[in-house]
Formats: C-alpha cells, sequence, structure tokens
C-alpha cells in the first residue's frame, strides 16, 4: 500500500506545474528564493497551492449536495421543513466565514473531547484543520448554494413537472432527466460567482493552521523578511486559480448550452 | 314532461381529505427537532459555564469591539463608494487605456481574497520602512487599523465599481434616446434620468456588499485589531470559554439581520412607484 502511494506521488509529481520535471520552478536558478530545493521556497508554496485548490475541490461536491437537498426543503409544503432550513442559511449567511471556522474548529474539539471522554480516553483531541475548514466552507457555501438553486428552481415552469407526470415518470426521474439539466443551466453563473468565493475563503484556513498558500507564503515572508514580494506571489497565485476557473465555467456554460446554439 | 315530486336524499358529505404523513413531514420534525435540540444544548452548554464576572469584565470589550467593527466598515464603505465613481468610468469609457487600468484593478481585487490584500498591505508595506519613513507614511501603514481601512476601501470600491457600472449598464438604451429627443443635456440626463433609475437597480447589491464587508471585517483581528472579532479571540484565549465565540455569533447575526431587515423596508420604500 505504502509503495503503491508512494509510486503514485512520484507519477504525479512529473506533472507538477511548479517543480516538476517541466515545471516552470526548474527555470531559476537553484539559490533563488523560489527554486524547488533547500533553499528556495518554490516547492513548500507549491504545496500550499495544491492544498488550497484540493480544499475547494474538496468542498464543492459537500456544498453542493447539502445545498441541493435544502432548496429541495425550501420549496416543500412542510412548514417545519422551511422553517428548519430557513434558519440554517439565516444563521449561515449571516455569520463571518472566519467565525464559522472558528465555531466548527473549536466546537467540534470540545464535542470529539466530550464524546471521547463519554467512551473513557482522556487525551487531547486534535481535529484536522483540512476536515474543519472542509465542513465550515461547504456549510457556508450550502447555504449561499440553496438560494442560488431555489432561485433556479422557480425559474422551471410548472408545465415541465407535468411533462415529466404525462410521461409516466417517477418524481426522481422527473427530477434526473428533465429537471436536473435546465437547473444547472440556469443556475450555474450564480454558483460560478459562489465557487470563487469558496475559493477566496479558503484562505482562512491558514488561521486554523492549514499550510495553504497564504500560510506557506506567509511562513516564507516571515523567515526572509521578503514579505512584499510572497504576499504578492500569494494573491498571483489566488488570481491564477479564480482565472483558471473563470475558463472553467465558461467552458461549462458553453456546453450546458448548446442545445440553444441553434436559435 | 316529468318532474321529480319528492327531494332528493340528502348525500352523505365527501370523506375529508386525510393527508398522508409523508416523509417530508418527519424530515421537517426531526430537523425542526435538531434545532430546538441544538439551542437547548447551547443554552445548557451558556448556563453552566455563566458566570457575571466574565460579563462585567467582557462585556464592555464586546460593546468597543461592535464600535470599531461598524466604524472601520462604515468609513471604508463610503469612502470606496467615492472611489468607486471614477473607477466604473473607467470600466465604461471607451478610452482602451482607462478601461483596461480600470479593468485590471477591479480583477485583482475581486479575483484575491481579502485577507490575503490586507497581509500584503500590513506586513507587505512594512518591508519598505525607510521609504516609507522618508515620505512620512510610516505612521499609516504602522497602525493596522489604517492598513485595514485602506486595504477595505480599495476592495469594496472594486466591488462597488462593478455594481455601479452593472446598474448604470441595465439602464435601457431607449431611455437615453428619450433623453436625447427631449433635446436633454447628457450630463442632465445621466443625473435626472439614468442615475435614478440605475440607482434602484443597484440598491441591493449595495445593500450585500455591507452585509459582505460586515462579515469580511472579522479578518482585522488576525492583524491586531480589536473589532468584535479580535475582542472576542482575546477573550476566549484569556478564559478558554466557548461561549465567547457564541456571544459573537449572536452580535454579527443580529447586525447583518438588521441591516437586511432594514434595506428590505428601503427597497420597499424606495420602489412603490413601481407597483401595479
Amino acid at each position: 500500500m505504502q509503495a503503491a502511494f508512494a509510486a503514485l506521488s512520484t507519477f504525479v509529481s512529473w506533472f507538477d506545474p511548479f517543480c516538476g520535471p517541466v515545471g516552470i520552478l526548474q527555470l531559476l536558478s537553484p539559490d533563488s528564493l523560489m527554486s524547488c530545493g533547500d533553499k528556495g521556497w518554490g516547492d513548500e508554496i507549491a504545496y500550499g497551492f495544491l492544498i488550497t485548490a484540493s480544499l475547494a475541490i474538496c468542498t464543492l461536491p459537500v456544498g453542493l449536495f447539502l445545498g441541493f437537498f435544502i432548496a429541495l426543503a425550501k420549496q416543500s409544503e412542510e412548514k417545519s421543513l422551511r422553517l428548519a432550513t430557513n434558519i440554517y442559511t439565516t444563521i449561515f449567511r449571516g455569520l463571518p466565514e472566519l467565525l464559522t471556522l472558528f465555531i466548527v474548529y473549536y466546537g467540534l474539539q470540545i464535542v470529539a473531547q466530550q464524546v471521547m471522554a463519554a467512551l473513557g480516553y482522556e487525551g487531547p483531541v486534535e481535529i484536522n484543520a483540512f476536515i474543519a475548514g472542509m465542513i465550515a466552507l461547504g456549510v457556508v457555501f450550502s447555504a449561499y448554494c440553496s438560494e442560488v438553486l431555489l432561485s433556479a428552481f422557480k425559474a422551471i415552469p410548472r408545465g415541465q413537472y407535468e411533462a415529466g407526470d404525462a410521461l409516466g415518470f417517477h418524481r426522481g426521474r422527473t427530477m434526473r432527466l428533465i429537471i436536473l439539466p435546465q437547473l444547472v443551466r440556469i443556475a450555474l453563473p450564480g454558483l460560478g460567482n459562489l465557487w470563487m468565493a469558496l475559493l477566496k475563503d479558503t484562505a482562512l484556513v491558514s488561521i486554523i493552521g492549514l499550510p495553504d498558500i497564504l500560510r506557506q507564503t506567509g511562513v516564507a515572508a516571515r523567515v526572509t523578511k521578503h514579505a512584499f514580494e510572497f504576499f504578492s506571489l500569494a494573491c498571483l497565485l489566488f488570481l491564477v486559480l479564480a482565472m483558471v476557473s473563470s475558463v472553467v465555467f465558461s467552458t461549462l456554460e458553453r456546453y450546458t448550452k448548446r442545445s440553444e446554439v441553434g436559435r | 314532461m316529468s318532474h321529480r315530486e319528492a327531494m332528493l336524499p340528502a348525500l352523505p358529505p365527501p370523506p375529508g381529505v386525510t393527508r398522508r404523513a409523508s416523509l417530508s413531514h418527519y424530515i421537517g420534525l426531526a430537523a425542526l427537532g435538531f434545532w430546538i435540540a441544538a439551542s437547548v444544548g447551547i443554552f445548557l452548554f451558556v448556563v453552566d459555564s455563566w458566570s457575571v464576572e466574565k460579563l462585567t469584565k467582557y462585556g464592555p470589550n464586546f460593546i468597543s469591539g461592535l464600535g470599531v467593527t461598524l466604524t472601520l466598515v462604515s468609513i471604508s464603505v463610503v469612502l470606496g463608494g467615492i472611489l468607486s465613481l471614477p473607477i466604473a468610468y473607467g470600466r465604461m469609457s471607451k478610452n482602451k487605456v482607462l478601461s483596461w487600468i480600470a479593468y485590471v484593478y477591479v480583477y485583482f481585487f475581486r479575483g484575491t481574497p481579502l485577507i490575503t490584500q490586507l497581509f500584503l498591505v500590513y506586513y507587505g508595506f512594512g518591508s519598505f520602512r525607510p521609504y516609507l519613513e522618508a515620505v512620512g507614511l510610516w505612521t499609516f501603514f504602522r497602525d493596522a487599523w489604517f492598513c485595514a481601512l485602506l486595504t477595505f476601501t480599495l476592495n469594496t470600491a472594486a466591488y462597488q465599481a462593478e455594481i455601479l457600472r452593472g446598474a448604470i449598464q441595465s439602464v435601457p438604451r431607449g431611455q437615453h434616446e428619450g433623453a436625447a429627443a427631449l433635446g436633454l443635456p447628457k450630463r442632465i440626463a445621466f443625473f435626472k434620468i439614468i442615475l435614478p433609475q440605475a440607482m434602484i437597480v443597484a440598491l441591493r447589491p449595495y445593500g450585500n456588499e455591507i452585509i459582505l464587508m460586515i462579515k469580511g471585517s472579522a479578518i482585522v483581528a488576525i492583524v491586531t485589531v480589536f473589532d468584535l472579532m479580535g475582542e472576542t479571540r482575546r477573550a476566549f484565549s484569556r478564559t478558554y470559554d466557548f461561549q465567547m465565540y457564541l456571544w459573537a455569533a449572536v452580535l454579527y447575526l443580529i447586525m447583518v439581520e438588521m441591516l437586511r431587515n432594514l434595506w428590505a423596508w428601503i427597497e420597499v420604500r424606495l420602489t412603490r412607484h413601481l407597483k401595479r
């Protein structure tokens, strides 16, 4: 198993755009600040970039999944369901993301400690910063996502559901084959904005100790005393992420709208 | 011709519609139950570690932190609003250079996290200390509060410029043509016809931007400004009492909800002539 992981990571490192065999940072001299060896900070910051990107990518499905069901609950006929989900969105859209993160991080720690104490384990319990970040950002993302999806649901006319009934589909099939494809098309611009906000919010996780872009550049800035250069680099890396995702989203948008082109 | 001699016997009433308890009903009850359980749990937790001493010791700090947050946000939103005017003008200008500069500005501030910008200003400009001292700006950049104010102003200016541009461009072309047909000068047409309609469109995004700023301002706690979040962190680091974060959460929620409701009221009030 270990060998398999090692092989996988070597394989992945070939395609590393920063420090791989064809990485851009290999062009620098090995003594420069941004080189990949022990002297430079290139590999550390590349690792931070990877952490930021993977945190955002891991949070996205969690947030989308939760948000979808919350949006469904918000348009249900059950009053209690609507009330419960409205409380959820009010709380998590109203709280600062940083505070949500702290509440999740320290709150989970307290809860975990009490659970472990009840099970007879009396030791320090540490919550993984990545998991805490994923939960906090996922919850915030889902609250915003449910609003976007709700307005997209409202844009789909009733006739579409009736058409599904007329074809004899059951509800899940109507949702999957008729509603979802249209929902994605309508909600995609809003979800794109949320994705950008999520990318930017991942920077907050550096405060609870996850070695993401901001933390790694911050460490480099403190050690080398080149704060301006390294924090500019952090901004630049976030801009790169934003640019890549805007390219991806415009491609996706074109793909989902391909049926409308002929008109 | 035949007709009935006697009344028809009354039919029994139709059976009442009995709604089957659906799955969503149970899920809804479970979700509400979860919230009730959570609030009871939090209440018990707070009661358990409650002490008047803490409230008298840290309560005033929380209030002053709230003041810092509100001051910071309101000044930066106002200054950002002023700064956003030339940026929005640049974005809409036909001059390639101007519009490009404005675009780069907006892209930078909207594409990077606020906290990175804050670090860039606070720690990054700190490395230019000799130059800043020579110009006499060091007292400004030494103070975290001023750095936060500068960052927030620049940041919100970018967002507000986009809001303003979107709103002005959302006014239909016919309005411009109508003004031209009346022989109004461009300036008057802009201020009397275009801007009032644009502002109604921009109202809601402006409200959202202020709420985003209130929430975003929590990060100044990281660079040693004692706003609401900073006071919370300080109180937490002294007491290790988790309820400090809950107090802060309640204060933030009250702020945001009050602003949201106020904004909804303003919107209803200002758009009452559009209701049919």
